[in-house]
């Protein structure tokens, strides 16, 4: 079965009570915005970074948009 | 950035400067280079550096004057390195290797050259590689007959001859012998020549030319008349070779070869229709200011072959060119972390700051670099020609800032520490209770009153009791972090700040604890009067019953890079220190300091270069340290380094304060808002409430470290997990019933793990992110 929770399997948001799922999002920084897939709760739309991603590609891609 | 400015601190650095052998070296040989090969024992790599400048590798090895041996500085430690004897062995072992390949010239050109000795074959060679056609006329059955004549074979053996002809001629040289060119007209003569080849040098030694009186001006004496820099005739199309100009000069192989490639530079700029004398890089050997520190080395002496007549074997030739240091300055880099790291000298460093300040569109690389130094003023004491880096890098983040191209992240936490401590939570000035004037203030910055805030306020009270006229208590910031990120606007408005303060105080004498608001003050508030609380406590004593001579061992005392010039701070700290029985050991002593890594806020922009910073200094001593800066001391402390700081001498609070934990960016903010409280309820009687924590949480030490490093503060993780519980909104992780929520704090998503317990919450980890994420709508 395929995992649609991004490597979140586990988590479900806790005023929901639902299981994320991945969802388009909106990344910005420095006035510059991507889409990206993102775990979210599908009713409220909470968005859940993980260490690893906050820590590893995104902080590559906003220290890149510091340099520009 | 100012380009005129760049250069004039680019021209400070004398890295670039050659080497003495190469600038005493007619042909500028790179010898260190090609020293620098043979002692990894790479020698067709050096004689690939050799052959490509020296024409005739294997008779220059041997009978060149060898200028470089007399410059070489190694003949300050041990004797000059016999850089003769290594070319020798360098074309005895690796001749073989050399390749030369003549350049294909769009549009070769005829080139006469009468004469074959060195200087006619030098320009013959540079011409040929050229790809010109070139004609040699020799009136002597053999070229270079007079090396055959005039040097033993002993010296220079028929087969380097041999050998360096033989290469010659593959590069397509046309040698004639036995042609004796005439004045006048007919065939073999110079008109002759003129009229048939684009070019021609006459190569022909010294001595009177008379018979070419008709064609080309001659001197009194009747040579040649030639420029002395280009060596052009009065023909456009005749040059000649430079010994023939001058009177009574001795024969020298090297100058012969240095005259044929004059004169072959001179021709393929005629031939090319270019300014023979624009930018020439050929004239006379100059001297160089390339500072070499000889001291460092110990003297070693040259290398004797086991058999003298054969010279070097592969062995003895590289243990010989081991000896050459190399020349280098590199007095900063050497001793610093943050140039060593960036495997840089200031020259090209300056170079690179320039660069990045200059690009319009596209990456500016060099961000970090620039926040990676610590300002610290050490290679600006150490270069000779006082370079300071700092000064690059503080103009260069200043221009960052004022251009929209500083990087958010470098400095943000640390200007956040700043705004914290400048806030109503923590800043307040008073006069001592029961006055209403000070005639000091005392300013103890704010990163003691992080460190050790109990013992800021035992300091206090000894002043007041010490001084006359009423001491006020200042606890503010001097804008140092403002000033080292290059934000000029708000370090202005944080001096504005202190010296409206300062006015409305009465303009008292300011008394500071830390050396950087000492530096600050003196600086940029010049007309204020500041003063170190160590000069001042020197002078007005210390509190009666001073502990002495209870320390477990000698102390190695750390002047904060903020003191490197305080003379009298230094001796007021080192006579405390000794007044209380400490015996002081000196590092690099005072003037030689480094940084702890706090400098120029580098801890917060590269953490890994601020941590080479302190661990190097660290490195230097097993003694437990001393220092008189909060933050220096809190970063050996942080780094595992046994350091106290002097107040913890002068009013003790610890058994053993060498061991007292680094309080962590979150520790230093609790510690400045409870002296705050504290003296305010207990010194000037103002009700003060201890603020109730919105949340109770644990934390594991190694947790907390991690958040440290993160720069994240406990209080945001708080608020983060306290908001959660109003809200709702969090994760729960259904496996560990752990919860994870965030929080929008300044520019950082803080995202926080923590775990519901009875009474409160554990923090299982804390992350945080710039890049704002959000469900498309």
């Amino acid at each position: 079965m395929t995992d649609v929770s991004g490597g979140a399997p586990d988590l479900v948001c806790a005023r929901c009570d639902k299981p994320l799922e991945m969802r388009k999002v909106e990344a910005s920084y420095l006035g510059q915005t991507f889409p990206v897939d993102l775990p979210c709760c599908p009713s409220c739309g909470f968005v859940y970074v993980s260490e690893e991603l906050a820590s590893g590609r995104m902080l590559k891609v906003e220290q890149a948009l510091e340099d520009k | 950035m100012d380009g005129d400015q760049v250069k004039a601190w680019e021209a400070l650095c004398i890295e670039e400067q050659p080497p003495a052998c190469s600038a005493a070296c007619p042909l500028h040989v790179d010898a260190r280079a090609m020293a620098e090969k043979m002692a990894a024992g790479d020698f067709t790599a050096a004689i690939t550096l050799y052959a490509r400048v020296v024409p005739f590798p294997a008779i220059i090895a041997h009978i060149c004057e060898h200028p470089c041996e007399g410059a070489c500085r190694r003949s300050e430690a041990g004797g000059a390195v016999r850089i003769g004897a290594l070319e020798r062995a360098l074309v005895e072992e690796a001749y073989p290797t050399v390749r030369r390949s003549a350049q294909r010239a769009r549009k070769p050109k005829r080139i006469a050259i009468v004469g074959a000795g060195l200087a006619g074959l030098t320009a013959a060679a540079d011409l040929a590689m050229k790809g010109h056609a070139v004609t040699v006329l020799e009136a002597e059955a053999r070229p270079l007959e007079r090396l055959r004549h005039d040097i033993a074979p002993s010296v220079l053996p028929p087969s380097a001859i041999d050998a360096d002809l033989g290469a010659l001629i593959a590069l397509g040289i046309d040698i004639r012998c036995g042609q004796r060119v005439t004045g006048g007209t007919g065939p073999s003569s110079l008109d002759d020549l003129i009229a048939g080849y684009d070019a021609v040098l006459l190569a022909i030694g010294p001595g009177p030319a008379i018979q070419f009186g008709g064609a080309l001006r001659l001197t009194s004496s009747g040579r040649l008349d030639l420029d002395p820099q280009t060596l052009a005739s009065s023909h456009p199309a005749v040059f000649g070779s430079g010994l023939h100009a001058g009177d009574g000069e001795t024969y020298s192989a090297i100058l012969s070869v240095r005259d044929g490639r004059r004169a072959a530079v001179s021709i393929d700029r005629f031939l090319q229709g270019a300014s023979l004398t624009a930018n020439r890089a050929d004239d006379t050997a100059s001297g160089t200011c390339l500072y070499v520190d000889t001291a460092r080395h110990a003297d070693v002496p040259p290398v004797q072959p086991s058999d003298p007549a054969a010279g070097y074997c592969h062995s003895e030739a590289m243990a010989e060119a081991a000896r050459c240091f190399p020349c280098h300055c590199l007095e900063c880099v050497r001793a610093c972390a943050y140039l060593a790291h960036y495997k840089t000298y200031p020259k090209r460093a300056v170079r690179e700051i320039y660069n990045n300040d200059s690009i319009v569109m596209g990456n500016r690389k060099s961000n970090r670099m620039i926040d990676s130094c610590a300002l610290c003023g050490l290679c600006e004491t150490l270069c000779p020609n006082d370079l300071a880096m700092g000064d690059v890098c503080l103009d260069a983040r200043q221009s960052m800032v004022k251009h929209g191209h500083m990087p958010a992240s470098h400095h943000d936490f640390a200007l956040r520490d700043m705004a914290f401590s400048r806030s109503d939570e923590v800043a307040f000035v008073r006069h001592q209770p029961g006055h209403d004037r000070s005639a000091v203030l005392f300013f103890p910055g704010c990163q003691l009153p992080a460190s050790a805030p109990g013992q800021v306020e035992a300091v206090y009270r000894h002043l007041c009791d010490r001084l006359p006229g009423g001491v006020g208590f200042m606890l503010d910031c001097c804008g140092a972090p403002a000033h080292w990120s290059g934000r000029q606007d708000l370090h202005q408005e944080v001096l504005g700040h202190l010296r409206a303060v300062w006015e409305e105080q009465g303009r008292p004498r300011i008394v500071t604890a830390c050396s950087t608001c000492l530096k600050q003050i003196g600086e940029f508030l010049p007309d204020i009067p500041v003063a170190s609380l160590w000069t001042e406590l020197a002078a007005v004593g210390l509190p009666e019953g001073a502990p002495s001579g209870k320390l477990a061992g000698p102390l190695a005392i750390h002047d904060p890079c903020t003191s490197r010039h305080a003379h009298d701070v230094q001796a007021a700290v080192r006579s405390i220190a000794a007044s209380l029985g400490a015996e002081v050991r000196e590092l690099t002593g005072a003037e030689k300091t480094t940084c702890c890594g706090y400098g120029g806020l580098v801890s917060f922009a590269n953490p890994e270069v601020g941590n080479s910073f302190v661990d190097r200094r660290i490195e230097e001593s097993g003694d437990d340290f001393l220092a008189y800066c909060a933050m220096c001391r809190d970063n050996f402390a942080r780094r595992g380094k046994r350091a106290l700081h002097l107040i913890d001498l002068v009013f003790p609070e610890a058994d053993d304060p060498a061991a007292r934990p680094d309080p962590g960016f979150s520790g230093r903010r609790d510690n400045r808002l409870r002296l705050r409280r504290r003296l305010l309820r207990e010194l000037w009687g103002e009700s003060m409430s201890d603020p109730v924590p919105s949340v109770a949480l644990t934390i594991a030490d190694a947790v907390r470290a991690d958040i440290e490093r993160k720069l994240l503060l406990v209080d945001d993780i708080a608020e983060v997990i306290a908001e959660a519980q109003r809200t709702g909104r969090m994760l729960k992780d259904k496996a560990s019933g752990r919860y994870t929520a965030s929080g929008r704090i300044g520019t950082v998503t803080t995202w926080v793990e923590f775990e519901p317990v009875e009474g409160g919450f554990v923090v299982h980890r804390a992350y945080g992110h710039r890049m704002q994420v959000e469900v498309k709508s």
